[in-house]
């Protein structure tokens, strides 16, 4: 199989709250052998809000970050689920409406780009279990996860609206789920791993972020979690940066560790937890 | 023809009689062809006649036969056996759309639903002219503005697959808000601003929807309803309804953000939504992320590379502005 090479779109959170999340995907890059292309050009996709006040806006700037992916000829990976649904979603617009790519287009024109079509754009979770295979990070496993019961948090954006995202099916998703077993751990089955965290409501009504937030991760622990991991930065903020509001909301102590995907990875193949930026968190991964 | 032996385990509850509502399971050999409604015939006509469930036309027009299978919620005469089975194996888990509202069996008290349905008025607002000259003729260009929203067959299936509906008794939800825009989007009709102020309203409408797709993914109509809820939110601002709040200044700060920095600037967009009274509510996640190093201060926030590109891309491309009510 020749080398693996993408565009990695960051998002926002990756260089701000959530430093952990890029040095543990560049770590793990680097020990699987994929080449990552950091797109510094890229733009915030909006996360899902800009389109409420401008949705012009909204695709004219996702649609130039993707213009970057297809300069360098490559497939665009993205590292938030939010990112990926917005970039995705953009995508879909424009390679299904030729009016609407026509007038982007125009606007692009103007700064030297051009939407083409050309590139794919996919999750890195999807990179690793589909493009680089289950079978062939297993054979890379130096310290496996021990059995370690780790519940699987997949996160909305990758996996609604399931036409969007081709082989997870939004029910029962199962990639996550395969890669904690290949890597030794024990996986969690619970209800809640398909749900929402809440985070896009965190300010406007934070009762309802931290009641959703309580509701699956306290699935989660008493269906035997030690450990929830997540590609998604924006769940990862809200169940480990939240504990304490998600506590009181729940009335119960809802305290557990959480890592994002590559983490998990990472200390499978033996990179040093400080490599992977655990201690960025703020609940401790304390079998780190 | 194929066929499959299934195991169905059947939520089954009087209100009237039960404190608690059972699960009855039951095998039966389920052929390709048949959609969750024929099961629940069966169950009524071959195993037990007790056993309820709402249904009427058969054709996925009515919008009666909701129910949840293994927790997707399914329009039971669209929905077919196989096509579950191969998500979920050969046990099937039937239960009410709501378990909580439950009233016998699959029957569930729907009043919640339609209380919010009637509180976007969901019907055309407009003076008619009771002797009319002529027919009053809309456009293909504007009923197509209606899109897909005027299929809602009021099944339910969004509504009470919505995660915030469930933590949220006062949120509208989705079907209500459909509806909302089908009538908005409406040229003959004249209640749009009226109905903005119910959807605007912060705890009741489109600023607590939590953006989870779970509506997109559970219409039987393929309306899309959250694609919808965008477009509220769109109208919201077009027509000047938008009031200066911590959402809307929330949806509005991600321009002002990446105008100046091309990335998002995340203590920045908090400090703009919340206003500094709001921003103290943060201190003790924002004192416990700094000592973690996840708080970027302002004079080291990264920008992106050709930011140029960027801020003229805004002032070509910008198509709303917030005046702030």
């Amino acid at each position: 199989m020749s080398k693996l090479k993408y565009a990695l779109y960051t998002g926002c959170t990756a260089r701000e709250s959530t430093p952990e999340l890029l040095k543990s995907t560049l770590a793990i890059a680097k020990a699987l052998d994929i080449e990552l292309v950091l797109l510094d050009e890229a733009s915030c996709c909006g996360a899902s809000h800009l389109q409420d006040f401008d949705d012009f806006l909204s695709l004219v700037l996702n649609a130039r970050n993707i213009c970057y992916a297809e300069k360098l000829g490559l497939t665009m990976v993205t590292i938030c689920n939010t990112c990926q649904l917005n970039t995705a979603l953009t995508k879909e617009r424009l390679d299904h409406d030729e009016d609407l790519r026509a007038r982007v287009n125009e606007k692009l024109f103007e700064v030297g780009l051009e939407y083409k079509g050309s590139s794919e754009i996919k999750h890195f979770l999807y990179a690793l279990v589909d493009d680089l295979g289950i079978d062939e990070i297993a054979k890379k496993v130096t310290k496996p996860l021990s059995d370690l019961s780790i519940a699987a948090f997949y996160g909305c954006h990758n996996i609604r609206p399931s036409k969007l995202h081709q082989g997870e099916n939004p029910y029962k998703p199962t990639s996550i789920d395969r890669l904690i077993v290949a890597l030794g751990g024990k996986n969690v089955e619970y209800e809640s791993k398909n749900r929402c965290c809440g985070f896009h409501v965190e300010l406007q009504n934070p009762k309802t972020a931290n009641a959703l937030s309580a509701n699956a991760m306290l699935d989660a622990i008493d269906n035997g979690a030690e450990s929830v991991v997540t590609p998604c930065p924006l769940c990862h903020i809200r169940m480990d940066v939240q504990q304490h509001n998600i506590s009181k909301e729940a009335g119960r102590d809802v305290k557990i560790p959480i890592l994002h995907l590559p983490q998990m990875v990472g200390l499978a193949l033996g990179i040093e937890p400080k490599e992977l930026g655990i201690e960025h968190h703020v609940t401790d991964v304390t079998f780190a | 023809m194929e066929t499959k032996k299934l195991t169905l385990k059947v939520f089954r509850f009087n209100s009237d009689t039960d404190y608690l509502p059972r699960y009855m399971t039951y095998e039966m050999e389920v052929s390709n062809g048949e959609v969750v409604l024929d099961i629940l015939n069966r169950i009524k006509w071959e195993i037990d006649g007790s056993f309820s469930y709402r249904r009427s036309c058969r054709h996925g027009i009515c919008g009666s036969c909701s129910i949840k299978v293994n927790g997707k919620a399914v329009l039971s005469c669209k929905e077919n056996v196989f096509d579950l089975v191969k998500i979920f194996g050969e046990e099937l888990i039937l239960e009410p759309q709501d378990k909580s509202r439950a009233i016998k069996d699959m029957v569930i008290d729907k009043s919640n639903f339609w209380t919010k349905y009637d509180a976007i008025k969901p019907y055309l607002i407009a003076k008619i002219d009771e002797n009319p000259k002529s027919e009053n003729i809309v456009s293909k260009e504007d009923a197509e503005k209606l899109e897909e929203a005027d299929y809602c067959i009021e099944c339910g299936n969004c509504f009470y697959a919505c995660p915030a509906v469930g933590v949220n008794e006062d949120y509208l939800g989705p079907a209500s808000l459909v509806k909302a825009y089908r009538f908005n989007a409406d040229v003959r009709d004249e209640a749009k601003i009226e109905r903005l102020e119910i959807t605007n309203k912060l705890g009741f409408g489109i600023w607590d929807c939590v953006k989870c797709y779970e509506c997109a993914e559970v219409c039987p109509k393929e309306i899309n309803p959250i694609d919808k809820i965008t477009k509220l939110h769109n109208q919201t601002f077009e027509e000047e309804m938008a009031e200066d709040n911590v959402a809307t200044r929330h949806a509005v700060g991600f321009k002002n953000s990446i105008k100046k920095h091309g990335i998002l600037d995340e203590g920045e967009l908090v400090k703009y939504s919340e206003g500094l009274f709001g921003t103290l509510k943060h201190m003790p996640e924002a004192i416990a992320m700094f000592r973690k190093g996840k708080i970027v201060l302002p004079w080291n926030m990264p920008k992106s590379k050709n930011l140029d590109e960027i801020q003229k891309l805004i002032k070509s491309s910008s198509t709303s502005e917030f005046k702030g009510k």
